[in-house]
């Protein structure tokens, strides 16, 4: 850690003990939450999520495939996340760091364990079936990409109007029918800074976080989880950050609903 | 979680398919001291998995700017052998979901083992899944615990990992293959015991707020059995020692 880390950490922490964080926030505030869809026309869907500072470009496309040997009648959802270089100063060009492949698998895990897309409606035809591709790029990092990544991937699905498949093809010309849609799974990642436990950290407070806790819910049911970083978290701290999490989802799905038309 | 598809009954007269109840674990052994060269090893047979892990290190930290200058750094590589499934052939070296593995198992020892101790050093741990059953990553952390352990690297507390999972209405502990890949969530944690503290948790699929409550208690309770088993794995490498005397 250089110098400056140290220094800003040790701020963290001691505006964290005396309650406060460094944007104002209570432990439990998501910062402004911005939605937009539709801004890559190409794309069958698309969606572009501020999280604060946190910046994230989601886009879906969809391809006629095979279906896999044990579904033959459902499509497939693949969900991926990718850190680029243009995002932080840190980030490298290159093979994908441990930390950006976490990343890309627990986005995709939460979508596909909540069956938000309906995999069944996929279905085109004997030996035929779509398959949905959703590639979050990460723009610009203050922290929180689980939650912003997540939040932009439902986004960009929710956007998704399918192709229509003609002659053996996708005719990517006319695209009228929307993507079925069963539920929206909401992220809720929580940082344990010291003994404070606070949501959507930003890349200050990940600096001096020492462990990470990241649930997904549809609103129903918890549908994913993971922790991360060397730190712990109590089984009654668990309980109580699942609790907030399932609050949290009825806030986020609220920007959802706001910029659909 | 697998298709709807062909879905085979996990349940027959409220026993699971291998006979367990809901709450039982598959018999458990492990062998410590296994590899010579290593600082530490152990052989964990848990179910139908197979797994070797083993420690090499304290020693420097290579390549140098890896170094930490006030602890110790932890690598660790978690991998499956090719022949290690009932089907097809794996690609050898590790893919993304081995990546994600060995990240969130070197978590877990970056928080029990006492790095300050070592500045400037690196501790290797390597988990070789030979034969797999559902629950190796959980296997992995348990069998390089001991062997840790073993290595005499000094740490705080020593860490067991099992999975919890669903069947329908009911939550059950250490899931196997057939279960993992048709069951409606799976969970595995590791638990530091001396505080019950939780160390990896990893879950997908549904569980309710209730469901979870449970399943994390039989995550816990099933502590004693696990950790039992490991220290009597590393009782046995001294007790064996003085018969060879």
């Amino acid at each position: 850690m250089d110098a400056l880390s140290v220094v800003k950490s040790s701020y963290i922490k001691e505006l964290l003990g005396k309650g406060e964080r460094e944007d104002s926030r209570g432990m439990f505030d998501f910062r402004k939450i911005d939605i937009k869809t539709g801004i890559i026309g190409q794309a069958e869907g698309s969606a572009q999520v501020d999280l604060g500072n946190t910046r994230v470009l989601a886009g879906v496309k969809m391809v006629p495939e095979e279906p896999h040997s044990d579904t033959p009648n459902e499509g497939n959802i693949i969900v991926s996340a990718e850190l680029l270089p243009l995002a932080a100063v840190e980030y490298e060009t290159g093979p994908p760091s441990p930390e950006a492949i976490e990343l890309s698998r627990v986005v995709d895990r939460g979508i596909r364990a909540a069956g938000s897309v309906d995999l069944a409606s996929l279905f085109i035809e004997e030996g035929k079936v779509w398959s949905v591709y959703v590639d979050v790029y990460v723009l610009n990092y203050d922290g929180n990409l689980f939650d912003a990544c997540t939040m932009a991937a439902m986004a960009a699905l929710t956007d998704t109007h399918m192709p229509k498949y003609s002659d053996g093809a996708a005719d990517y010309k006319s695209r009228d029918a929307d993507l079925p849609i069963k539920n929206i799974v909401t992220s809720t990642t929580f940082g344990k800074i010291g003994n404070s436990i606070v949501l959507d950290t930003t890349a200050n407070e990940e600096n001096a976080m020492d462990a990470r806790l990241t649930i997904q819910t549809d609103g129903e049911v918890i549908r994913a989880m993971q922790k991360g970083l060397k730190g712990s978290f109590s089984t009654s701290e668990i309980d109580k950050l699942i609790d907030v999490s399932f609050d949290k989802h009825k806030d986020v799905l609220s920007h959802f609903k706001k910029h659909k038309k | 979680m697998g298709s709807s598809l062909n879905k085979p009954e996990l349940l027959k007269n409220g026993k699971r398919l291998d006979g367990r109840d809901f709450a039982e674990l598959r018999p458990l052994k492990i062998d410590a001291g296994i590899l010579k060269n290593a600082a530490g090893s152990a052989y964990l047979e848990w179910g139908n998995n197979k797994v070797l892990a083993a420690v090499y290190g304290p020693k420097e930290a290579m390549p140098r700017h890896m170094a930490d200058p006030t602890k110790a750094i932890i690598k660790c590589r978690y991998s499956m052998a090719p022949f290690s499934s009932i089907e097809g052939h794996g690609r050898s070296g590790p893919n993304r979901r081995a990546i994600e593995i060995s990240k969130v198992t070197k978590e877990v020892f970056e928080n029990v083992v006492m790095l300050e101790e070592f500045p400037g050093n690196e501790i290797d741990v390597f988990i070789e899944i030979l034969q797999s059953d559902g629950g190796t990553r959980a296997a992995g952390i348990t069998a390089a615990s001991v062997a840790l352990a073993n290595a005499g690297v000094k740490m705080r507390d020593l860490v067991y990992a099992v999975s919890a999972g669903r069947i329908g209405e009911h939550v059950v502990l250490d899931v196997n293959m057939i279960e993992d890949n048709y069951s409606d969530a799976d969970m595995p944690m590791a638990i530091s015991p001396r505080n019950s503290n939780v160390l990896l948790l990893q879950m997908d699929g549904g569980f309710s707020k209730q469901q979870f409550k449970e399943a994390i208690k039989m995550v816990i309770d099933a502590g004693k059995e696990i950790s039992g088993i490991q220290r009597a794995a590393l009782e046995n490498v001294y007790k064996n020692k003085k018969e060879d005397d």
